[in-house]
């Protein structure tokens, strides 16, 4: 009985998934959605960025036939986070393919199967698992338009959940921003809200070269609000291109992925003591954004970087340094504050695992270091 | 002395047409282009098999036609990697440079068999592959000098070359091959009957990304033949030092084997054929063998005879030359004559000298352009130097 109402439901929506998460929507948005009608102005929904991937990827799937997701249990199991939930059962054998576990091997018929004409999207159960096809990444994959002098492309995509997880201890804890930020040819997104997800996922397909997506495994249950704009199957959010989550004027917070949250945390508790945070969501780690920051810093003459990876070589230092290069320098009051993971593989104890992590009282106390108050 | 007078009579028989006549009749009297025979059959060696009830056969037809174009290819190839021989101890080529001279017989042989739209990825010993594919002689040598009329504008180098369905040139030993298999992915997945030929070398044999890519390959039905060009050294390391199995066309275990003869043309384009054949009719992929000799060392900064004697390099050179083996066929069974395969080498010279002429006078790519085609269909963007104020600008 409850799979009939929801299929009808489903129906009255066209092919919009019905929202699940803790927030399921407000009374007045499912009565909209029963009705199948407008009654006032569009709404947004609550989405789970865990929804708004499968979304991007069934959107992505139905509009060009040259795309197809291969990776571990992205078939049958429906994925090994459920991303990839009802899309085997929907497109079938050819279009979502499991893999045997051969990361190195699975990269590379990717890659091939990019440079003859597909739209691969490669999963990694984790990007730690990466590691074992990071030749694959970085050698066959992000520098080959370079080597052929334009005339091979490789349109694929890399994704899967990057970064601190929960207990599960230093193999599987790595973050490979800064590692495939590193290089040239390689584009590399990184998500935290759900339209960040969806439309970063959706450029990602539809852009003709390698691009890497970290997501992170803890936001994949959170719901985040998605406007009307974000619903839409054409909503793309540009590579490149940072985003000022919150406008502020005492500092400037940068961070990317689930630090993103905890930075507007800091913000609100700075706030009550009157320090108003400009919080900027970097989306992209290459090419970064850095003239966002820069205007950011320009106003508010304090920064902070916030990241979950290790400090040394980190996101947090290539802010710094071009900071430190360009127009905004002058217009810093204090040296800039990088806020990281803690320099060690990540423990396994809670104790150990909650302080080895960028945690909001961290950010607040850097940002009250900065402004020396 | 006999062959002078016929030389001489055919010079003074031949007419105006005479040149483009396959008639095979045969005139004891004087020789004319007219007299060849039109082909011939030629035996060849049996392939060992693996896991295969039945494999190519013994024999093999050549036309006339054929034979002189395998042997202009052959010997283009052959002279084209002397030269870049000379131009690097010249200094004027750099870097790596990986000569493919005695394995001639395995790309020519392997383009005779397949089509223009099949498609073919190898390691870093590929400019006879680069140009079985279709680029021109001075395009290769222009991108081992490094000058902006290279095939990759000077970006990539020698091993780094590509054209149309052909993806190089691939540094990384072993790499190719589950690229290889991708591609044949993709060939599967647009269903226009084409495949793909995953070429390495015995040394990659021992990669375990190879492995991975036959469990792949097979699962799937990939239209992927894995061709390993087994030259009995990996570098300085012979192949009974390298592996507990030497039987290359065996290691796909699961997956049906051939090994053939790469030091005939013949032998390969038939193997070739009835491997492609094979993947056509969707029954997956075959691993094929071809044993095949290198007569320079691993790359030029090896000479090749630390690892090996000078007794075994010439051994080879006169029993087992493909090109000689061609030409002695070619006379021997009145499809061409030594002076007509002469000319083709005179030609074949002229062809390479005009294109090192080019290779070394072509001008490196401008500087402007150091930044170009990091990325594809790109809007413009700006790229970091060496330092803070050198910006690049990058063009798609």
């Amino acid at each position: 009985m409850a799979s009939a109402a929801a299929a009808l439901r489903h129906l009255a929506l066209g092919a919009r998934l019905a929202p699940h998460g803790r927030n399921a929507g407000a009374p007045l948005q499912r009565l909209q959605q029963r009705r199948g009608l407008r009654l006032s102005a569009p709404a947004a929904i609550q989405v789970t960025v865990r929804d708004a991937l499968n979304q991007a990827l069934d959107e992505e799937l139905e509009r060009d036939e040259r795309v197809f997701l291969l990776g571990e249990e992205v078939a049958q199991y429906d994925g090994a986070y459920k991303i990839s939930r009802g899309l085997w059962k929907k497109y079938g054998d050819k279009r979502v393919i499991d893999t045997p576990i051969s990361e190195m091997g699975f990269a590379g018929i990717a890659v091939g199967a990019a440079m003859a004409g597909l739209r691969p999207v490669c999963e990694f159960m984790t990007f730690n698992f990466s590691m074992q096809a990071i030749d694959q990444v970085i050698n066959s994959a992000a520098k080959t338009c370079y080597m052929s002098a334009g005339s091979i492309a490789v349109p694929i995509v890399f994704r899967g959940p990057n970064g601190a997880s929960a207990g599960v201890a230093a193999q599987h804890s790595q973050c490979f921003a800064a590692w495939y930020g590193h290089c040239p040819g390689l584009k590399v997104v990184s998500p935290w809200s759900s339209e960040d997800a969806k439309g970063l996922l959706k450029a990602a397909i539809r852009d003709d070269n390698p691009v890497v997506m970290l997501e992170s495994e803890l936001l994949y249950g959170v719901p985040f609000e998605m406007s009307e704009q974000a619903q839409s199957k054409e909503f793309v959010v540009p590579i490149g291109k940072a985003k000022i989550e919150k406008q502020g004027t005492h500092v400037t917070l940068v961070a990317h992925s689930r630090p993103v949250g905890h930075c507007l945390e800091a913000a609100a508790v700075l706030s009550k003591e009157g320090v108003e945070c400009e919080v900027i969501n970097l989306r992209t780690i290459r090419p970064m954004d850095i003239e966002t920051v820069e205007a950011s810093v320009v106003k508010t003459n304090h920064l902070v970087t916030v990241e979950g990876g290790w400090p040394q070589f980190g996101v947090g230092a290539e802010i710094c340094a071009r900071i430190m290069e360009g127009p905004a320098f002058n217009y810093l009051d204090a040296p800039a504050v990088r806020v990281t993971g803690a320099d060690v593989p990540m423990p396994y104890a809670k104790i150990l695992e909650d302080n080895s992590i960028p945690q909001v009282k961290d950010i607040v106390f850097a940002v009250k270091k900065a402004l020396n108050i | 002395m006999r062959k002078m007078l016929l030389a001489a009579l055919s010079r003074i028989l031949q007419g105006p047409a005479a040149a483009g006549r396959t008639a095979s009749r045969v005139m004891v009297a004087s020789r004319n282009y007219g007299d060849f025979a039109s082909e011939a059959t030629f035996e060849i060696k049996k392939c060992d098999l693996h896991r295969l009830e039945a494999g190519p056969g013994t024999t093999a037809v050549m036309t006339r036609e054929e034979g002189l174009q395998y042997y202009k290819t052959m010997q283009t190839i052959r002279r084209m990697e002397l030269k870049s021989d000379q131009l690097y101890k010249q200094k004027i080529i750099r870097g790596f440079c990986h000569l493919y001279d005695g394995q001639e017989a395995c790309c020519v042989g392997i383009e005779a068999a397949i089509k223009p739209t099949d498609h073919v990825i190898t390691a870093y010993r590929a400019h006879g592959f680069t140009y079985t594919r279709g680029v021109p002689v001075r395009e290769i040598l222009a991108e081992l000098t490094g000058r902006k009329g290279g095939c990759a504008k000077g970006k990539g180098g020698s091993m780094h070359m590509y054209t149309k369905n052909f993806y190089g040139g691939n540094g990384i030993v072993g790499a190719q091959v589950p690229l290889g298999a991708g591609i044949a992915l993709a060939c599967k997945y647009f269903g226009k009957n084409e495949i793909c030929l995953a070429l390495y070398g015995d040394g990659a044999a021992n990669q375990g990304q190879i492995f991975e890519t036959y469990n792949m390959a097979a699962l799937w039905k990939l239209p992927c033949i894995f061709v390993c060009e087994n030259n009995r050294y990996g570098m300085g390391t012979s192949v009974e030092r390298a592996a507990a199995s030497t039987d290359y066309y065996k290691r796909g275990y699961f997956i049906p084997g051939l090994r053939v003869d790469g030091m005939d043309i013949l032998c390969v384009r038939e193997a070739v054929k009835f491997a492609a054949e094979y993947c056509r009719s969707g029954n997956g992929p075959l691993v094929m063998e071809l044993q095949t000799y290198r007569y320079h060392g691993h790359s030029m900064s090896d000479p090749g005879i630390s690892y090996r004697t000078r007794e075994e390099i010439q051994e080879v050179r006169s029993k087992s030359d493909p090109i000689t083996l061609l030409k002695d066929r070619m006379v021997n069974n009145n499809l061409a004559s030594v002076e007509e395969l002469k000319e083709i080498d005179v030609a074949v010279r002229k062809e390479i000298e005009e294109a090192a002429q080019f290779a070394t006078t072509d001008p490196e790519p401008p500087l402007e352009e150091l930044g170009y085609h990091i990325y594809f269909n790109e809007p413009p963007f700006e790229v970091r130097g060496p330092n803070q104020w050198i910006k690049y600008k990058s063009v798609s």
